[in-house]
């Protein structure tokens, strides 16, 4: 184990200097104990100072280091050389988003409409510090849980067609996160999210792929939510039909 | 802000055309949504068949033996098998959709899937006793 | 990335997505038997072709209930199949047209649905 190499080519662009991307392929130690991000933190150190990529907490809970490995959305800190060795393995930046340089990708879209979903709790009435907090019991927290996993990382956008072939689409995380406040019971805020649920870029920009469900790292479900969202949306269309605002 | 002391230019990547062939899960997809046509030209043959019984008896008779060419049998085979592929995955994707609990737990997803290939069979059987009946 | 932030359009999708979902249930419940049995059992000789004469065959869509049942399992698929093929056409990057692209599929599923009916009530 001590001798062996591993290849590794990275997508690079440096927008200072280059008009498009370009492949750069890099010979480093292997190790079976080494993840991708490890590996690209020996790049870093060792081999290329210049080459730039994201990453904070190495333990699949920050959300930084998605990335593209062969051509799969997966976190580097979760993805291991071991599992590509003795193959040159091919890293690059997630895909769906456009490239900031080399492996750090712009997130704009993603961050703006995790914003328009409004993720936080929407009391009915806010309640004062005296008058106690607002009580869940376990089955009400598990009908959102899984939902509530999310950390951000935006691997369900890069595995996403629908949002590849059109930005607009409210796209998969930030429907689970709706989906994750509008299951709360402590939240009274559905009916100002379902506005966006109901819209044409809402679920309505879904056709059910799945590849989102599959590739998230924390188990999150955002097919699931989509597609329990169409019901309800569909619901709220009868209803609105009878009953027009 | 300063924008002309930026060097920031964000890169685009354009998507491929054939997307969908670069990925065997896309592949699968496009396979799921391409079963369509098949089954759009089969309810179509199943409208033909409508319009020739209500023509009378030759006419229909005439559809019958249309479906005994070769050419007809082998798109019903293969049609079949497309007809076999949706059905799979419409029960494979069938718990997604679903938010069933009982007793503050949620209904597995197995018994769901379950649930429908038994329906499916239950079906099927159905089907072949009725006609043959 | 310019995501807009005015409040979004109610899309009327649900509707051919009701339409969309049934059809989908239909056809992976009883297509495969269908067409087993009028694609291949019954041409082949191993159903006799008996089970699809013509006066048991026209005395079952000529009952009210015969002809609703055709009516369903003929037509509803197409109302599943046309929606996927729409959807289909963009993920196949055909972008231009798509008003017209939902017309003609939709129309589609719509022409033959109202062929069928025409037929089944002109028998009755």
């Amino acid at each position: 184990m001590t001798n062996s190499t591993i290849d590794i080519d990275i997508l690079r662009y440096r927008p200072e200097q280059d008009n498009a991307p370009f492949v750069q392929t890099y010979r480093i130690p292997y190790d079976e104990e080494m993840s991708m991000l490890e590996a690209l933190q020996y790049i870093k150190d060792e081999v290329d100072g210049t080459l730039s990529f994201r990453w904070s907490c190495r333990m699949a809970i920050c959300g930084s280091c998605g990335m593209m490995i062969d051509g799969v959305p997966k976190l580097g800190c979760k993805a291991f050389l071991r599992d590509y060795y003795p193959n040159k393995i091919k890293l690059e930046p997630l895909a769906n988003f456009p490239i900031e340089r080399d492996l750090v990708v712009v997130m704009d879209d993603f961050i703006t409409k995790l914003e328009s979903i409004k993720p936080y709790i929407i009391p009915a009435e806010e309640k004062s510090l005296e008058q106690g907090e607002y009580i869940q019991t376990p089955e009400q927290m598990a009908k959102y849980k899984q939902f509530s996993m999310c950390i951000n990382c935006g691997l369900c956008y890069a595995a996403c067609p629908q949002y590849a072939l059109n930005t607009e689409f409210t796209g998969p995380a930030a429907l689970a996160l709706l989906a994750r406040y509008n299951r709360d019971s402590r939240d009274a805020g559905s009916a100002e999210r379902m506005a966006i649920v109901n819209a044409e870029e809402g679920v309505w920009g879904c056709t059910f792929v799945g590849y989102c469900s599959k590739v998230c790292p924390k188990g999150v479900d955002p097919a699931a939510a989509i597609q329990l969202f169409k019901v309800e949306s569909a619901k709220d269309y009868l209803i609105g039909m009878f009953k027009p605002e | 802000m300063q924008p002309h002391s930026s060097k920031r230019k964000p890169y685009q990547r354009e998507l491929p055309v054939d997307w969908w062939l670069k990925h065997a899960f896309y592949t699968k997809y496009m396979i799921r949504e391409g079963t369509s046509i098949a089954i759009t030209i089969y309810s179509c043959i199943l409208a033909w068949g409508l319009l020739r019984l209500s023509q009378g008896e030759q006419a229909w008779q005439g559809w019958l033996e249309a479906l005994q060419h070769p050419i007809a049998i082998l798109f019903h085979v293969l049609a079949l098998g497309l007809a076999l592929y949706h059905t799979i995955t419409w029960f494979d994707l069938a718990p997604k959709a679903a938010d069933i609990w009982l007793k503050g737990k949620k209904l597995e997803d197995k018994v769901i899937v379950m649930a429908h290939y038994v329906g499916f069979a239950l079906a099927t059987i159905a089907a072949l006793i009725i006609i043959t009946y | 990335m310019s995501h807009q932030t005015s409040q979004p359009k109610r899309s009327h999708e649900p509707v051919f997505w009701g339409l969309f979902g049934a059809g989908g249930m239909l056809t992976a419940f009883l297509t495969p038997v269908m067409i087993l049995i009028t694609g291949i059992l019954i041409p082949l000789g191993i159903i006799d072709s008996d089970a699809l004469s013509y006066e048991r065959v026209h005395g079952f869509a000529t009952s009210w209930y015969g002809a609703a049942i055709l009516l369903v399992l003929i037509a509803l698929p197409l109302w599943h199949t046309l929606h996927r093929i729409f959807h289909g056409l963009h993920d196949i990057g055909v972008h231009r047209g798509r008003d017209w692209q939902q017309v003609i599929c939709y129309g589609f599923a719509f022409a033959v649905s109202v062929f069928c009916f025409t037929l089944l009530i002109q028998m009755l």
